[in-house]
């Protein structure tokens, strides 16, 4: 499927000297769907004739100034509003909901000439790290079909991994655009909290909920991000800010670049083979003219138990509308509070009820100040954490999980030790700064992402590095499917 | 001593006020009443996954000036929190609400009871979004949901605790209303729910300084129904008390049927709303040169209006209360007084005949025909001569009716006064010659007796001849 592994940029050349068409790409897209998806079960929803209809409604009006997405096939996760589409989150509650309107990405990338092939599988209501919350079927990493792609952006992660398309749009509030991205071995970007809009993103936990691009290669990350940022007048948190030629920043040149090794991120927990890896691209970076030097983000110990107070405290808020009143699952009941009971009761799996359950009794009368109100504090001193480090590097570097992808099915007897493979990734969304992975090697044939840190809007300085360290590792291996 | 008299009653009220916005507070859905039911609704006020709300700066200037009209302070830095509840007329299962940083405090207006002033203080006025309207089936099988009002504009107005009595407290919402109403922030209609009260009354004995147990009111849809409920209450307390039992904190609705208060909910029912900050939304940074804006906006309130009455136009102070409680009423005379007539004959007309025929018809005075320069017309022309103040309740009735022109309807129903004597003196012989009693009468020394000759020469004109006139001729007969 050598058309689906180019870059958006050499298709954009194709098809606007006519070379190929949007429907020849989008029909190619289609095919590797089905043939793949069976065992990857990256989609909850494919809408093949609307894509085709679309596409070949583009074929007429190819024109050599196109926007670089025209006619590029993508996805969205299944948590991003696509009107007259499912839009179910994951979750067996929304699963008769047809959307009514277009999440402002979704607008976007169509303005763009961009073509949506389907939604994708993801955890119910972005709550996991591997996928299997699902409310409907586990995805598959395209790397080992053992293995869990990663959570809770599952399907964006391994559909771009199995080449069915150029791209996919995942949401990241703790590490669920890179830590898929790293166990799938694909380009994973996090933006500046308010950068995209995240109008018709389904809330798991607003303050830090963020919708970013998941791609084969740092160059077509840097399209699909300038194709989705921007201050949005429907999202009232999304930035009023000039928003940069991300594409100008792929300079390959990183001398003089100062990049930041926390110790924190190098400690017990981190598998000795990511480790290694991790190591090697650190040497790789200095090599091309970067200096590093070992910095301390004290307060990130404190960011995954303070991130399980918040995110779960907004989201039971944010989660309370699916009450079988208006929209989605109704379980009728002999009266009112018994149809909630039961709507709520089958239509929510068990990470989402665990997660309600934590966030109800953080905010609860008289506990409010000891959990809710402290939790907010501590983000604030992470944040100080970060701001310190920037005064004096341009990128902070790190691995972004822990180890690689870990077995399907593997028994998760203590939620905790799950939540903790989000160590590296949390702090970044307390912080609201942006961080990207990028694929740096194989432990056991599994992928390995490097993770970067960047200071708030400046996004081009991590694409910068990040595609120059692409280019110069050379990093070539794919899902052999 | 009666059970009532022991004890000091304390009343607080919290007032809900919708605000005439013309687009709801978080989407661009038109706020207008009275449309078909869930045709004024969008996905964002209906709660659909994904939605955010985008705050309309035209319901924040309106809290704004409210506040600033209750002589609140006002916020430099607010914020907004969600109040977690679930019901199905909430779509969100939230009220965007404010919590710890309302928009305005420690205001305060003055009220007016039995001739004496008193100012009640103002605890807060915060901005919120309004709920849906459920409606439940009879046999309670099911409940149909509005969603027209979701996300209407409120303000709510929380009182201190520091009226003192039902009467007050009717005086209290008399003046919140008038000054909402004067500030254009919405028409204050209690029964169709642009002015809802809740009220919190407690007693406590006399000379003692804390607050005894409270009970919270709801469901009064009148000012009278909140004065009545209060009193209900004020006495089925006062009985427990008097009686050595407790009174326990809890939630009542006013049954208007039945005329008495019912249990709704017990303490240990209270909701739990675990408010926390709205993450979809932005700190509010209001700065001097903003509030000196909206201040600019505020007119002349019902008070100042009130003095200028007195000051200006030497109006009884009863007179500038009655005109000054609704603001189209004090509109009408201010306009009228602009015609030329005299102030105070404008006052007795709008007090008397106008606002008489208003009540009894339950109207408002713009939904009436009368024009405030055909009443001023028409008090010159008695002035004048032309009709008498008789004639002119006649000729007022119609201007109410139909907005005719007052001299138009002298002429058309032929009601023009007649003061020429030949025409009256004709009519004056008849009546002396018919009535010898009462000729006699008056000799004897009987002064009422002349008043009844007068009404009969009256009756005989159908009221056209000039009183004044009559008044002389037969006076010239009879002592001639």
């Amino acid at each position: 499927m050598s058309l689906l592994n180019a870059s958006i940029r050499e298709l954009h050349t194709r098809i606007t000297t006519k070379e190929i068409k949007p429907s020849e790409l989008v029909a190619a897209s289609l095919e590797r769907i089905a043939a793949t998806d069976s065992k990857v079960r990256a989609y909850l929803h494919v809408n093949g004739d609307l894509a085709m209809e679309r596409a070949r409604r583009l074929d007429d009006n190819v024109s050599p100034d196109a926007p670089l997405l025209y006619g590029i096939p993508g996805a969205t996760k299944d948590n991003m509003n696509t009107k007259g589409l499912p839009t179910t989150a994951g979750s067996k509650i929304l699963e008769p909901y047809v959307s009514a309107y277009n999440a402002t990405v979704v607008d976007k990338l169509e303005a763009r000439g961009a073509v949506s092939v389907g939604k994708l599988n993801m955890d119910e209501f972005a709550m996991g790290s591997t996928g299997e919350n699902s409310a409907y079927f586990p995805t598959h990493n395209p790397w080992n079909l053992d293995r869990v792609p990663g959570g809770s952006s599952s399907g964006s992660a391994a559909t771009v991994a199995a080449g069915q398309v150029l791209f996919a749009l995942g949401s990241d509030t703790g590490g669920s655009i890179r830590q898929p991205a790293s166990f799938c071995g694909v380009v994973g970007l996090k933006p500046t909290y308010g950068l995209v809009s995240r109008f018709g993103l389904i809330a798991y936990a607003s303050s830090l909920d963020q919708i970013g691009p998941m791609t084969q290669s740092v160059e077509d990350n840097a399209v699909v991000l300038q194709a989705i940022a921007g201050h949005d007048k429907r999202d009232s948190t999304s930035a009023n800010v000039e928003i940069p030629d991300y594409l100008s920043a792929l300079t390959g040149d990183i001398r003089g670049l100062r990049i930041g090794l926390p110790k924190e991120y190098f400690g017990e927990g981190l598998d000795a083979g990511v480790r290694a890896e991790i190591e090697k691209a650190v040497k790789l970076l200095e090599s091309l003219g970067a200096t590093v030097g070992d910095v301390s983000l004290p307060h990130s110990k404190h960011a995954v138990a303070t991130y399980y107070l918040l995110a779960p405290a907004e989201a039971s808020s944010n989660l309370a509308r699916f009450d079988g009143v208006r929209y989605g699952l109704r379980v009728e009941g002999d009266n009112l509070i018994d149809m909630y009971k039961k709507t709520r009761g089958e239509g929510f799996g068990e990470e989402v009820k665990r997660r309600i359950m934590l966030g109800t009794y953080a905010l609860s009368s008289g506990y409010y100040d000891a959990y809710y109100l402290r939790a907010q504090k501590v983000r604030t001193l992470i944040k100080q954490d970060f701001d310190n480090v920037f005064a004096n590097y341009d990128v902070i570097l790190s691995p972004t999980a822990p180890t690689t992808a870990f077995k399907l099915g593997e028994p998760i007897d203590n939620p905790v030790q799950m939540y903790l493979n989000d160590i590296y990734t949390i702090p970044v969304n307390l912080a609201g700064i942006p961080a990207i992975s990028v694929p740096c090697g194989l432990v056991d044939g599994l992928p390995v992402g490097l993770q970067l840190i960047g200071n708030a809007f400046d996004e081009s300085t991590l694409l910068r590095v990040a595609h120059a360290f692409e280019q110069a590792a050379s990093f070539t291996a794919r899902a052999s499917m | 001593m009666t059970t009532t008299t022991r004890y000091e009653t304390v009343i607080g009220l919290e007032v809900h006020v919708e605000m005439n916005t013309k687009s709801k507070i978080f989407c661009g859905c038109p706020t207008a009443f009275g449309n078909p039911p869930n045709t004024n609704v969008c996905p964002v006020c209906l709660g659909h996954p994904g939605v955010l709300p985008v705050l309309n700066e035209e319901a924040l200037n309106k809290a704004m000036k409210a506040a600033l009209a209750l002589n609140c302070t006002i916020a430099r830095e607010s914020k907004f929190d969600r109040k977690n509840y679930f019901y199905p007329d909430s779509p969100k299962a939230y009220q965007i609400s404010q919590f710890d940083k309302p928009i305005g405090e420690h205001g305060w207006i003055e009220i007016e009871v039995n001739g004496e002033t008193k100012k009640i203080r103002i605890n807060r006025v915060h901005l919120e979004e309004d709920a849906g309207k459920s409606s439940h089936a009879a046999n309670g099988s099911q409940t149909l949901v509005d969603f027209n009002r979701v996300g209407v504009p409120l303000i709510e107005i929380v009182s201190e605790a520091d009226i003192r009595t039902p009467e007050e407290a009717k005086a209290y919402l008399e003046k919140l209303k008038a000054i909402m109403q004067y500030c254009e922030i919405s028409d204050c209609k209690m029964e169709e729910g642009s002015l809802r009260c809740d009220a919190n009354i407690s007693l406590r004995p006399y000379g003692q300084e804390a607050f005894g147990t409270k009970r919270e009111l709801k469901n009064m849809n009148s000012f009278s129904n909140v004065k009545k409920a209060l009193e209900y209450e004020e006495k089925a307390q006062a009985e427990l008390l008097s009686s050595g039992q407790d009174v326990i904190q809890s939630t009542l609705r006013w049954d208007d049927a039945a005329n008495k208060t019912l249990l709704m909910r017990s303490k240990e029912d209270a909701h739990d709303y675990r408010y926390f900050p709205e993450p979809d939304l932005v700190q509010m940074v209001i700065d001097e040169a903003w509030i000196a804006r909206i201040q600019a906006t505020i007119p002349e309130l019902p008070a100042e209006r009130k003095a200028r009455y007195i000051g200006e136009f030497g109006l009884p102070s009863y007179d500038a209360d009655v005109l000054t409680a609704s603001k189209n009423v004090s509109d009408f005379f201010d306009a009228a007084v602009k015609t030329g007539a005299d102030a105070k004959l404008i006052s007795n007309w709008i007090m008397g005949e106008i606002l008489g025929y208003l009540n009894n018809n339950s109207l408002e005075i713009q939904q009436s025909k009368i024009t405030p320069e055909g009443l001023g017309k028409m008090i010159r022309m008695i002035e004048d001569g032309k009709i008498s103040t008789k004639i002119g309740k006649d000729v007022i009735r119609d201007m109410l009716l139909t907005g005719n022109d007052p001299e138009k309807i002298v002429e058309e129903k032929g009601l023009v006064q007649i003061s020429d004597e030949g025409a009256i003196a004709a009519v004056v012989d008849d009546v002396i010659a018919s009535n010898p009693k009462s000729v006699e009468d008056f000799k004897a020394g009987k002064e009422k007796a002349l008043g009844a000759l007068v009404g009969q020469v009256m009756k005989a004109t159908k009221g056209k001849a000039n009183p004044a006139v009559v008044n002389k001729l037969i006076l010239d007969r009879l002592n001639g």
